[in-house]
């Protein structure tokens, strides 16, 4: 019998975190990380009642948990297959299970910490 | 016992020994800044549910100089992360016509700037025009 590969199943969320990275990471990347904190975008913008309403609500719950998730899977999808293009000498089933655990530890973390806000 | 030494290629910095390899090691590269970036992202929430006092920390460290610095770095990688993203997807996805015209790759690619456009424009409204 021919062993059925996991490998669509990680390509996929790779790609599917690629997209949203692609898309949404240099504004968010820009307002979270630069502007936001150096109040370029006005007093208050990422004030603690305004962030906790966004949290709070089921559209920035959704989107929150889809981006952080997604750049897990991508960023450890990424990171695991270039360990190998960096002639790293360890065990392949043991990066994987290091790489890929850390995502789905972050999925679960994200999915938990987001929904119990607000 | 053998005696043979067969020759292997070093692979010392082989990603340095043409442009090609350089690239697509930086490219490889951007995803631990996302990586990184997103944690500290995480930690910024776990900060949040636990109150106001420790969200304000949270922001004021972002404020510091070597975070600001570590997110230009970061929005750096993302730039360069959505500059190759965008540039493979035409070879990724299946050919698509529109009537009898063919979606070609220059135009698929253009439209990816333009919703990245209209999403970075979203957002920035979206977070700058609040008065709360």
């Amino acid at each position: 019998m021919h062993k059925r590969s996991n490998e669509p199943v990680f390509w996929s969320l790779f790609g599917a975190g690629g997209v949203v990275a692609a898309l949404l990471m240099p504004a968010l990347v820009f307002v979270t990380g630069i502007a936001g904190p150096l109040g370029l975008l006005g007093d208050g913008a990422l004030s603690y009642e305004r962030v906790l309403g966004f949290v709070g609500s089921v559209f920035g719950k959704l989107f929150l948990i889809l981006v952080i998730s997604l750049t897990f899977w991508h960023a450890c999808h990424r990171i695991y297959h270039s360990s190998h293009d960096l002639g790293i000498r360890v065990r392949r089933g043991r990066l994987a299970l290091l790489f890929y655990g850390f995502a789905a530890f972050g999925t679960v973390l994200t999915v938990i910490v987001v929904a119990g806000i607000g | 016992m053998t005696r043979r030494k067969p020759y292997v290629r070093s692979m010392d910095r082989w990603w340095l020994r043409n442009s090609f390899f350089t690239r697509y090691m930086i490219r490889e590269a951007t995803s631990v800044f996302l990586g990184l970036y997103t944690i500290v992202l995480l930690i910024g929430l776990v900060a949040l549910s636990l109150g106001e006092a420790s969200y304000e920390r949270w922001l004021a460290t972002m404020a510091h100089p070597a975070f600001i610095g570590f997110h230009i770095v970061v929005l750096a990688a993302a730039c360069y992360h959505t500059y190759t993203w965008f540039g493979v997807s035409p070879k990724a996805m299946p050919s698509v016509r529109i009537g009898n015209a063919p979606l070609t790759p220059a135009l698929i690619i253009r439209g990816q700037y333009l919703a990245l456009a209209i999403i970075t424009l979203v957002v920035l409204v979206a977070v700058a025009s609040g008065e709360t």
